[in-house]
């Protein structure tokens, strides 16, 4: 017997716009105190009409064009009705049919589709003076919210893992979200399927969406879980997927499992229908394109460009592009640290690792520093050679790392150089040295 | 002093002349409401306390800049006028129930940007009128809090489901009115209480504070005494409103001026399907009179056809009923007013209606087919107005019926708005005009034009009003 395992995700990330969706509210549902910013649009009162935020629409297409989207010149707004205590109007106004984004590719996962909706308000269930109570915060009332859902085309737990931290690192990269899973600004749902294949025949077993997750390392274990789970279920009762029977499981992070939340997810009738009080929306070719110019470089790229330029390791990439104000930092410092011949790999050391103070240094004075410490009194070069030539040979499984392609293994080197050394020599050109010798 | 007397127009004047002051006019108002409104039932709400307080400010304005009461009044065109405003309208810290029993208590935190507009303008606000829950209604009854009489007859009902607003312009309490028009609640009133009211064209006025009944239908119109005070109110209420984005930005002509001037060779469209058998035969023979009128004017009528007016009706019945039962799911109890038993029978008639008509596997059947009807339906105008500036027809099929007459037959009521409807689901405008009394009971006829052609229609019925 073996398996195949079908992950498709929805992935809800709240878009960091300065005021909500529908109303002028300040967008700041963390830092404020509770039903301080709302409204009667956002607190759905009575006669209170919705206006939509343009700067989110721009930025959900902005996104969807990184995701390698159709971007669709008509779209609209449907809402889909329910009762919930945390949705004031009785409906969330969504997309249905005619998404903002549709048909993209990331990551060699297909994007099925990426639209905008409201977020809901927050319940708190609490108890207050011996009674249980619910509370309702209006703040998150109205938050623009990008929903994206993949096709099932990942395999793996890890893989979704992964999937979710490029598309986090995404849009933080195109400023449109923090994506903060802790703080609910990312929220991901999972759905899970097995085909298993018993004596030359397939089997798949029936659907499970996965619930309450919150952070990346949880959807790593919650899939792991659920394929899991389903092989012994499917062992234990043979049910195969059909219509109706896909279910809903929330991730128990206490307990470690998923525990199930509802049976029969297909027969909710959302009764979908255009929003009347928004009128349909038309783009130009031209609209999209001025959207597309406003694209920063993306992550992939500027990883590749980062390493070629500049010679920097991966690792070092992966902290700058993770640090946005780290970041801004090293490209500011850029030119200076080209007219000043300044080792790039040096210098993303020193602002990696916190050893200088971005907010106060200058770049001038970042590009002096590591001059200076530069000319501290240098051995002769003949002498150089002959430790890297020690060095060399006393490390072979270090080297034989590097030439794998692993190339931040040598800073292990550099760090015994600079020993035997004593600090007598300068970090780049003894990085150049041991470069040019084991490559 | 009688507001019997008096119009906007004619008030402005004595209010400019000191023939009497703001507090005079609040008083006789308030004085025509303790005296009739007991029967009447046309307020749910009297502000007697907040009027008065307003009028003793105004009447001081009105002394402290006398110098410049020209421009003072070019500022405030409505200064001092007492209006009413239909219940379903957000007025901040007055409570507002939209003739429900669901929000009997409930105070909203904010105005309408409709009241927002005629209380800038400077209008008193004496009270919020009856109406049929939700607005639900073609004659009144359907409010939770008694319904409304015709001032013509008692026994009789006044139309809905703007009741109140029509019946406190018809019987002088107030000299104007708000309401609301989503398949014929500002015209079949206006009709029966003899008065003048206008459905603007869709997207003419905000609906932002508005009790939402339907939202692709609703529509903000008002109630006048004339032609005249209701180009005025109009004038106030239109325009675009950042806070509605179905509102036009299209500019808000001077009505009041614009409809003095006179339309030459005016072509007056007679839709066929608008004087079939169904329609009363006294109501006929008056509206036949109204078309002599116009053609001795010199107006040239002209028979056309809207072919898929016979569908109106029963698209209206769906759609309506579609964004009728998404607009009342808010009002869960939760947060403010009462919980969903409180709805009435009309309410959870259009409520049950609606989620059936909007559920899968019916959806495409009744809704989505019922806005293709509707586009066929606009576009019926549409050519129509490729041949004739304006239509003229009935508003209501019968005369103002006696109270408790349609009650057990919900089907026979939605009747009365089969000659109006048609004007909500195009978007287009139209003005209901008094015909004339059939046994002291008020007729009404209806002109409709292109979207964003209110002047138009004001034009036409002020020279008719000229030469009548």
């Amino acid at each position: 017997m073996s398996f195949n395992v079908f992950i498709g995700l929805e992935i809800h990330i709240e878009l960091k716009t300065n005021s909500k969706m529908f109303c002028n509210c300040a967008n700041d549902c963390f830092e404020a105190e509770p039903n301080t910013h709302t409204c009667p649009v956002c607190l759905g009162l009575p006669g209170a009409l919705p206006v939509v935020n343009q700067k989110a629409i721009e930025e959900v297409i902005l996104t969807g064009l990184a995701l390698g989207c159709q971007i669709p010149l008509f779209s609209k707004f449907d809402r889909k009705n329910y009762f919930y205590p945390d949705l004031p109007k009785g409906y969330q106004i969504s997309q249905f049919d005619l998404p903002l984004c549709q048909k993209g590719n990331f990551q060699e996962i297909k994007i099925r589709r990426v639209h905008l909706e409201e977020d809901t308000a927050k319940l708190f269930h609490e108890t207050i003076n011996n009674e249980k109570v619910s509370l309702i915060d209006f703040n998150r009332s109205g938050v623009p919210l990008m929903e994206i859902v993949t096709e099932p085309d990942l395999r793996s737990a890890v893989q979704a893992k992964e999937f979710l931290k490029k598309l986090q690192q995404l849009v933080r990269f195109l400023k449109v979200a923090d994506a903060d899973m802790e703080k609910g600004q990312m929220r991901c749902e999972p759905t899970v399927n097995l085909e298993i294949e018993n004596n030359g025949r397939k089997f798949y077993t029936p659907l499970v969406e996965v619930k309450n997750i919150n952070s990346f390392r949880f959807v790593e274990k919650a899939i792991e879980y659920e394929i899991k789970r389903q092989l012994e279920e499917f062992e234990k009762t043979g049910v195969e997927k059909q219509a109706g029977n896909k279910t809903t499981r929330g991730w128990d992070n206490k307990n470690q499992k998923t525990v199930l939340q509802r049976e029969k997810e297909e027969a909710s009738d959302y009764r979908y229908f255009p929003e009347p009080d928004l009128p349909p929306m038309r783009f130009t070719q031209e609209q999209i394109e001025i959207i597309k110019k406003s694209m920063p470089e993306l992550p992939e790229e500027k990883t590749k460009k980062l390493m070629k330029d500049y010679h920097l390791t991966s690792q070092q990439v992966k902290d700058l592009i993770g640090d946005e104000q780290k970041m801004a930092y090293f490209e500011k410092a850029l030119p200076v640290l080209i007219k000043e011949k300044i080792d790039f790999p040096q210098a993303v050391n020193l602002i990696i690792n916190k050893r200088i103070d971005i907010t106060k240094t200058e770049p001038e004075d970042l590009a002096q520093a590591i001059k200076s410490k530069d000319k501290t009194p240098q051995l002769p070069q003949e002498e150089l050679e002959k430790m890297v030539k020690e060095v060399i040979s006393n490390n072979p499984e270090i080297v034989a790392q590097f030439k794998k392609g692993k190339v931040t293994v040598i800073e292990v080197l550099v760090g015994q150089m600079m020993g035997k050394t004593k600090g007598q020599a300068n970090a780049a050109q003894i990085r150049g040295m041991l470069r040019e010798k084991m490559i | 002093m009688d507001l019997k007397e008096l119009t906007i127009q004619k008030t402005q004047t004595g209010l400019k002349n000191k023939s009497f002051s703001s507090v005079e006019l609040v008083k006789s108002s308030l004085e025509q409401i303790k005296k009739e409104n007991k029967d009447l039932n046309a307020f749910l709400t009297v502000c007697e306390k907040e009027a008065l307080d307003q009028a003793e400010k105004i009447d001081t304005k009105i002394q402290r800049y006398y110098k410049d009461i020209k421009t003072l009044f070019l500022e405030c065109p409505l200064l001092g006028m007492p209006v009413a405003i239909k219940d379903n309208f957000c007025t901040k810290d007055i409570k507002t129930t939209a003739g429900s029993k669901v929000l009997a208590d409930y105070s909203p935190v904010y105005d309408a940007t409709v009241v927002d507009k005629i209380k800038q303008a400077g209008a008193i606000i004496i009270g919020k009128t009856n109406l049929d829950a939700w607005a639900h209604g073609s004659s009144g009854e359907n409010s939770d809090f008694g319904p409304t009489k015709n001032p013509f007859d008692r026994n009789f009902v006044p139309g809905g489901s703007s009741s109140g607003s029509a019946v406190a312009v018809a019987s002088n309490m107030v000299l104007g009115a708000i309401g609301t028009d989503t398949g014929g609640s500002i015209r079949q009133p206006a009709s029966f209480c003899n008065i003048v009211g206008l459905k603007p064209t869709y997207g003419r006025v905000s609906r932002y504070g508005v009790i939402a009944m339907a939202s692709s239908l609703d529509t903000v119109g008002c109630f006048g005494k004339d032609v005249i005070d209701t180009a005025l109110l109009l004038k106030i209420m239109a325009g675009h409103d950042d806070y509605d984005a179905t509102t036009s930005i299209l500019s808000v002509p001077d009505y009041p001026e614009e409809m003095k001037k006179e339309i030459k060779d005016l072509k007056i469209g007679l839709p066929k399907e608008y004087f079939t058998s169904g329609l009363d035969k006294e109501i006929k023979e008056k509206i036949e009179k109204v078309i002599k009128n116009f053609e001795k004017m010199g107006a040239k009528i002209i028979e056309i056809s809207l072919p898929h007016t016979q569908y109106a009706l029963a698209v209206y019945y769906i759609i309506q009923p579609s964004e009728v039962s998404s607009n009342l799911a808010r009002y869960d109890g939760i947060r403010y007013g009462f919980d969903r038993s409180q709805f009435g029978d009309e309410a959870k008639r259009r409520i049950m209606l609606g989620t059936f008509t909007l559920s899968s596997g019916y959806y495409d059947a009744y809704y989505l087919k019922a806005m293709k009807v509707r586009t066929l339906i606009k576009k019926d105008f549409e050519e129509a107005f490729k041949k004739v500036d304006i239509l003229l027809t009935p508003v209501s099929p019968s005369l103002p019926f006696k109270i408790g007459e349609k009650t057990q037959d919900p089907l026979k009521m939605y009747l009365s708005d089969i000659f109006t409807v048609t004007a909500n689901l195009a978007g287009i405008p139209g003005l209901s005009l008094p015909a004339g009394l059939v046994d002291n009971l008020p007729v009404g006829f209806q002109l409709l034009g292109p979207q964003f052609s209110e002047e138009k229609l004001f034009q036409a019925a002020y020279q008719y009003k000229q030469n009548e």
